[in-house]
């Protein structure tokens, strides 16, 4: 089931009522999540990212604009006519009832010709318990459960009613950091295995790329960039989506174009063909140095923390917006600890520029 | 660290000197009393020992009366008074407008003084040589034939009696209800919304099981409240509640210790021990029964 959000907007009513203005939770939405995927709305809290899962759900109603399943208008149309599962941050496990019970729940609200007889309703909540690897857990309280168990039982209430479109509000948020990694796998799988179209809310950039086919990122109501994981990773439009994606996260300079030229305290660091001249903001990749004895860029170094696999460089540099420069070089690479300056080449992939009034991408 | 063993003991040391003095010992004494047969306070002198107050007091007509008053006053305005204050907390819980003020209203009976009440109660119901009363006037109106419900026949009183206690309790009930409606988390009505759960589902499958914990403290401080009825009783039909036929049990112990025929200690002690046996049974079944149907989450 393919959604389309046609023009959505969220407006409410200033909380301070001496203001007139009304507050733009979610501005003029457009997007087609096709059929069977996994997007992940992804951006900082208040960027009104819940609001348009909510407005998907149901629970809210949209100030302006349309929703669609497949050709079927819903923004009318009640939550629970609209056949969505949804998955709550807080799971909302109701406590006094058993894990069966729970997942039983949506089941036992079904009227008319859908009614299920008792046994196909135990039939079925055992199929979406087994699907969430949960079958063993069936006769406790949620209150006797880990947190990734939980979130298990959440998702299986949510899919018991074989919804058309699964919805998650924040599904890891409340997860310790190995959980977290197990249970979006576990997403994942669930969604491939159902091919359920499956919207997801996050702020969590490492969590939405990990798991999505598609991502959009918002910031105070308004969409970015929509796009795959490693596209507007790769490719992003502004320097907010550039900086919100991404960790480390990059690091942003302030530089000049000048004859084709791109100079960052004072230093030519990288042709860049056709750009006008003009002062930008420059962002680099952690993974955009590489270490070169005659490079062009000088940073002043402080540490090396060595990872393993890779070794992390952190330095200081004059034109730096931010405390420290973090650059990520292969671990084959020996950087003497004690050296004040460390010399590196730019890959020039890696290195973004921005407008430096409107911050949006200026490409080269 | 060491912990001494004598510390927290002595700690709870002011309570329990308290408690001893003006609980457990009046307790016993009590429980002393009731097999002390003729006891006078006096000259602490009594005849002999063994059940005869107990077989006195329940044979005793006052008391007997005293008892069925007391069990129906228990029997109608526990539930009626919870059930009374559960519609009005969810109906509260969901209007927005007004809702202080409503709040405020239900709540004023609460802060109001007991006689001042029984006051009104009396203006609106007594019928006296010059009027009938605010409430035979609507009586009439409607085509009725006028009563007397403060000397009238025993179903009037007894109805006065128990619309005057279920109006008195209620402003607490509201009060505790409203709030543990209030605690129930929104995230599972929205979740139950999105499950297309029908409202009279979502109360009975998700309200009534959360409030619950709150509902029978509700029921079982109501069942004890009830059954010491007695100061209601003294500010609708005064004094002399036998004479009135409205007398409950703990009016029946004051009236056997300081009442026009009182002066039978051992009477009163017998029938306050028998009250408290009555109490202790219903609260401990009131207990067995909630936790069995109540969820603490």
């Amino acid at each position: 089931m393919k959604i389309v959000l046609q023009d959505l907007t969220k407006r409410y009513p200033n909380r301070n009522r001496k203001i007139k203005e009304e507050v733009v939770a979610v501005d003029r939405f457009n997007f087609e999540i096709p059929d069977g995927e996994l997007i992940g709305l992804l951006g900082p809290s208040g960027c009104g990212k819940s609001t348009t899962l909510n407005m998907i759900c149901g629970l809210e109603k949209p100030t302006e604009g349309r929703i669609f399943f497949g050709e079927d208008d819903v923004t009318d149309l009640p939550p629970e006519n609209r056949g969505v599962g949804m998955v709550f941050q807080s799971y909302a496990l109701y406590p006094h009832l058993t894990v069966r019970q729970n997942i039983r729940f949506p089941l036992e609200n079904l009227k008319g010709d859908k009614k299920l007889s008792n046994t196909e309703m135990d039939q079925r909540a055992d199929e979406a318990a087994k699907l969430v690897q949960i079958d063993q857990l069936m006769d406790r309280k949620p209150s006797e459960l880990s947190g990734g168990q939980q979130q298990r039982v959440s998702i299986a209430r949510a899919l018991v009613k074989m919804p058309r479109v699964l919805l998650l509000d924040e599904p890891l948020s409340n997860l310790d950091a190995r959980l977290r990694l197990q249970t979006r796998e576990e997403i994942r799988r669930i969604q491939r295995e159902t091919g359920i179209t499956t919207v997801f809310v996050t702020h969590d950039q490492e969590e939405a790329m990990s798991i999505s086919d598609g991502i959009v990122v918002m910031a105070s109501g308004v969409v970015q960039q929509i796009g795959k994981p490693q596209d507007v990773y790769d490719d992003p439009v502004n320097l907010f989506v550039a900086k919100f994606l991404g960790t480390p996260a990059i690091n942003v300079f302030a530089g000049e174009v000048k004859g084709g030229h791109l100079f960052i305290n004072g230093e030519d660091v990288l042709p860049v063909g056709s750009v006008p001249d003009a002062p930008v903001t420059v962002g680099i990749r952690p993974e955009g140095f590489v270490l070169q004895d005659d490079g062009p860029f000088t940073v002043d170094l402080v540490r090396v923390e060595v990872m393993g696999r890779d070794t992390s460089v952190v330095s200081t540099h004059p034109s730096l917006e931010g405390a420290t420069v973090r650059s990520i070089i292969s671990a084959e690479n020996k950087i003497d600890p004690k050296a004040k300056q460390v010399h590196f080449a730019l890959k020039s992939a890696k290195v973004l520029l921005f407008n430096k009034e409107t911050e949006e991408r200026i490409r080269f | 660290m060491k912990q001494s063993k004598w510390k927290p003991w002595l700690y709870l040391l002011p309570a329990f000197i308290f408690l001893g003095i003006f609980m457990v010992y009046p307790l016993i004494d009590v429980f002393v009393y009731s097999f002390e047969e003729g006891y006078n306070s006096a000259s602490q002198t009594f005849f002999g020992t063994g059940p005869y107050n107990y077989r006195y007091v329940l044979r005793d007509p006052y008391f007997l009366q005293a008892v069925k008053n007391t069990f129906l006053i228990v029997v109608i305005t526990v539930p009626v008074s919870t059930g009374l204050a559960l519609l009005i907390s969810v109906g509260l819980n969901s209007i927005k407008p007004l809702k202080e003020l409503f709040q405020t209203i239900y709540f004023l009976p609460y802060v109001t003084n007991t006689l001042a009440v029984g006051l009104v109660f009396m203006i609106l119901f007594q019928k006296t040589p010059y009027t009938d009363g605010f409430v035979n006037l609507i009586i009439k109106w409607f085509g009725g034939s006028s009563i007397d419900f403060i000397d009238g026949p025993y179903w009037a009183k007894m109805f006065v009696m128990c619309f005057y206690t279920i109006w008195v309790v209620m402003p607490f009930k509201v009060l505790i209800l409203t709030s543990a409606l209030a605690s129930v988390n929104p995230v599972y009505y929205n979740a139950a919304k999105v499950d297309g759960t029908s409202k009279l589902r979502i109360f009975t499958r998700i309200t009534l099981p959360m409030i619950s914990p709150m509902l029978f403290y509700l029921i079982i401080t109501g069942f004890i409240g009830a059954f010491k009825a007695y100061s209601d009783e003294v500010a609708i039909f005064g004094t002399d509640l036998n004479a009135a036929g409205m007398n409950t049990i703990v009016g029946y112990v004051y009236d056997m210790l300081y009442g026009d025929s009182g002066g039978y200690p051992s009477y009163a002690a017998a029938a306050a021990i028998i009250l408290f046996a009555i109490v202790l049974t219903i609260t401990c079944v009131n207990l067995l029964v909630s936790r069995k149907n109540t969820t603490y989450a």
